[in-house]
């Protein structure tokens, strides 16, 4: 339908109030607000409605636009991050510009954060008039569209970013799968069984990294890092730093014979795959499924690097293959992308933090991540539980929630290590048939199989004390033996057990970079620290950067199933934008009127990304609408006002702030 | 201190002349920090003083000093900026500029005779809810305890000053 002549001043207001159920009514006298809202200059119709966002309330708002002839539309509701898309729609539906309408925040900023309903009503009353007034001088707008480059880039190649770059890449889309250390398999690389099923986690996870390798959509980079993302959705350059292998990815075959080769006969590098309860030379494969299948030189313990004397034996058995380069150097390589997955993964708790705890100082007192290599058959002791002196434990204590669920470590409960606690347990118990203890404050089994599987590990004989441990220090009575002491909170009594082994049940973390990482994607975290998805519930992959998506415990503590479903779902946002090939934007950006523009060219050093130029004839600014991102920051320095934003525009701020004032 | 301000309805009517000051207060957010601390707090059910409205934008940098002269013009006590911390700006450095333009504008406004505590810039991120609470009671506090804006005398002392 045509649009009808739509000044400011013979604007027709529409004012919706929604009740949200009882979430805005209970605080806020919607009643009075309507009556309120009707009596403003420039409303025709002012309503309210239990949910405004529901399809009734979406049709009582487009009966208001086609039947009153409205112009214009205001929605007192929630926040416009939740629902002001929708009720652009609706407004567009009803057969309106979208932009003809303004969202007034009722939910979040009045109703929940008051208790004072007269107040609390008061302020609606002022929001809603700064809206109307601001509403009507309202233009229409055309959203920008974008296109989308197809290729996709993961940060990340832990089970997360294994997962979705196999996803896409089976869709047909080219991804770039970018991990920083020298092979992908993360974390996951490291477990010996999952929980609940105790499946082999090699078992499962190498094919699919064999997969990533020989996939042809998958450029696989290892030992790379992102140093620099510039652009916006559809459009994203960003710089890869390749750090040096010393060993060319494409002349090694992994025949491995440089690491016999190696000058070091034995192996005295202490291995970090293996939490450094294993040794490893100079030249390795970081664990013998690793991908790619490529052995990488340490810069730190290589006698050639230290000395530069070594008679490198590896390049004499590499022979022909000529695979070993001590001159490689830091490359860099940018690349165009349209969308991001980050798949950065988590940070194992240090326990050292806990001084109380003993780690590091007393040698039996291990990590979970530690006792999880022990277990493992690949580890460094072939799947024995020994402890470091060799001795088998015959009790094992396992403590749980160390770094999680504590005032003064983090607050944030892991949602794991309950699991892996029993896990470990069980498999302790397997291996050693020692006596296991667990001492937690709270069992969190929440999910398919895990109550299960708990009570089959209470079942198999591992002993539960209810009570958050206290203290472990040395037994006095038993020579290598550490005492546990916790309160057991069912029995109210204090416990001190011996044991040979401590298992401390480490919680997740962010990164400790990712607050670096966080700024140079244009991310927000929360509070404890991992990435901040745009809706909890709604848009729990999607963030506030259009185009980049969240998988794995980048973005909060999870399990591999949790993961996977994650990496799936970012994988089918990213998808969602491929396959329309474009991307429709808030035109929020900013124009030069040229007949008022002097060409003082203050606007021009401001602009952060380089979108604005002097036309040189003219000399007046002019803003590359592509490149804008709708700041403002050149609008607000204007000298002369001759920068506008859509939307923002000067004229529609002022009538808001001054329709704020306006009380009656 | 309370949740919520007792009679706040009458004196945001300014009908109730008896009834204790209560501050107004023009807050300028940014749509990717500020504003959705607002919002956390609002889902986490943070209570605090209801005398500030907020007028979302973009960017701290978007913030024009006209914007806030036109809020004490008509009648705000006080004005916030809520940005991005340092380094965090979702434009990269709209933060910066908003800082700057502050510094001045504080100056500005001495000149003018308001007490420049009645202008505040918070750096307030999106998981800092607790933090935007804490902000908006201190805010309110602060302008409580200065008083309604009187911008009469600084008119007579402009007057006098154009007159010479």
């Amino acid at each position: 339908m045509a649009e009808p002549t739509n000044t400011a001043s013979s604007a027709r207001v529409g004012v919706y109030v929604c009740h949200c159920g009882t979430n805005i009514a209970d605080t806020v006298d919607v009643n009075a607000l309507t009556d309120y809202a009707a009596t403003l200059p420039g409303v025709t119709v002012a309503r309210n409605y239990k949910y405004a966002c529901s399809t009734p309330g979406q049709e009582l708002i487009k009966r208001g636009i086609r039947e009153l002839n409205l112009t214009r539309v205001v929605v007192a509701a929630c926040s416009p991050c939740l629902h002001e898309k929708t009720f652009r729609n609706v407004t567009a539906e009803g057969g309106l510009n979208p932009y003809y309408f303004h969202m007034v925040n009722l939910r979040e900023h009045a109703s929940w954060v008051h208790t004072d309903k007269q107040a609390a009503t008061e302020k609606a009353k002022d929001l809603i008039r700064a809206a109307v007034r601001r509403v009507r001088l309202h233009r229409p707008l055309v959203r920008k569209r974008v296109s989308i480059d197809p290729n996709v880039l993961i940060v990340g190649g832990g089970i997360a970013g294994i997962h979705a770059a196999l996803t896409l890449a089976n869709a047909g889309k080219h991804v770039y799968l970018i991990e920083r250390d020298a092979t992908i398999g993360g974390h996951m690389a490291m477990f010996d069984k999952t929980f609940p099923t105790l499946d082999c986690a090699a078992c499962i996870l190498t094919p699919k990294m064999t997969s990533v390798k020989s996939h042809p959509n998958i450029t696989l980079w290892t030992l790379s890092e992102i140093t620099q993302v510039d652009g916006y959705v559809g459009n994203y350059r960003v710089t890869v730093k390749h750090k040096p292998r010393y060993v060319l990815e494409d002349a090694c075959v992994g025949c491995m014979e440089c690491i016999d080769a190696c000058v070091y006969k034995q192996a005295k590098v202490p291995d970090g795959f293996n939490m450094y309860l294993g040794k490893r030379k100079p030249i390795y494969i970081p664990f013998p499924q690793a991908v790619p299948q490529v052995v990488v030189i340490d810069r730190e313990s290589c006698i050639e690097f230290k000395s530069g004397k070594c008679k490198k034996t590896c390049v004499e058995v590499c022979g022909d293959r000529k695979a070993i380069d001590f001159q490689q150097q830091e490359k860099i390589e940018i690349i165009d992308v349209g969308t991001i997955i980050l798949a950065t993964g988590f940070f194992t708790f240090d326990a050292k933090r806990i001084p109380y705890y003993g780690y590091g100082t007393y040698p039996n007192v291990y990590t979970g991540l530690e006792v999880e290599r022990l277990v493992n058959a690949a580890g460094p002791t072939g799947g024995e539980v020994v402890l470091r002196d060799g001795r088998k434990p015959k009790t094992v204590g396992i403590v749980h929630c160390v770094g999680s669920r504590d005032e003064n470590t983090n607050r944030h409960c892991s949602r794991v290590c309950c699991m892996y606690s029993l896990k470990l347990a069980h498999l302790i118990k397997e291996k050693t048939d020692a006596e296991v203890f667990n001492f937690y404050i709270d069992m969190r089994t929440p999910g398919k199989g895990f109550e299960e599987f708990y009570n089959r590990v209470a079942e198999e004989g591992t002993v539960f004390i209810r009570g958050r441990v206290a203290d472990i220090y040395p037994d006095p009575a038993s020579e290598g033996r550490l005492l546990i002491v916790a309160e057991d909170t069912l029995m109210s009594i204090v416990r001190r057990i011996p044991v040979d082994m401590v298992v401390l049940s480490t919680g997740l973390e962010p990164q400790p970079d990712a607050q670096e990482v966080r700024r140079r994607f244009h991310l927000s975290c929360s509070s404890e620290g991992f990435f901040l998805e745009r809706h909890p519930k709604l848009a729990p992959v999607s963030t506030f950067t259009d185009g980049i998506f969240l998988a794995g415990c980048c973005q909060g503590p999870k399990d591999i199933p949790d993961t996977v479903a994650q990496a799936g779902a970012a994988a089918a946002e990213a998808l969602a934008l491929i396959d329309i090939g474009y991307v429709e934007q808030d035109p929020c950006t900013a124009q030069v009127l040229e007949e008022v523009c002097s060409g003082c060219k203050t606007c021009i050093p401001l602009c952060p990304y380089q979108a604005i130029s002097l036309l040189e004839e003219k000399k007046k600014a002019q803003i590359n609408e592509v490149l804008c991102k709708g700041c403002g920051t050149c609008v607000a320095s204007c000298p002369s006002g001759s920068i506008t934003q859509n939307l923002f525009e000067d004229e529609e701020i002022f009538e808001e702030v001054e329709g704020l004032l306006a009380y009656a | 201190m309370p949740d919520a301000m007792p009679n706040s309805s009458q004196a945001m009517t300014a009908v109730a002349v008896q009834s204790p000051f209560e501050p107004r207060i023009v807050a300028f957010f940014c749509n990717w920090c500020t504003y959705l601390a607002a919002d956390l707090a609002g889902t986490s059910r943070l209570k605090y003083a209801a005398n500030v409205r907020v007028v979302r934008v973009m960017c701290s940098g978007r913030v024009d000093p006209q914007f806030v002269l036109d809020a004490f013009a008509h009648g705000a006590d006080g004005v916030l900026i809520g940005g991005c911390h340092p380094g965090d700006c979702h434009y990269q450095e709209g933060n910066y500029k908003a800082l700057r333009r502050y510094r001045l504008l504080k100056r500005l406004l001495g000149q003018m005779g308001i007490e420049e505590e009645r202008l505040r810039l918070e750096w307030i991120s999106a998981s800092e809810a607790e933090r935007f609470r804490w902000v908006m009671n201190d805010m309110v506090e602060h302008v409580r305890v200065l008083g309604p804006l009187h911008f009469e005398p600084a008119k007579e002392v402009f007057a006098e000053e154009v007159a010479v």
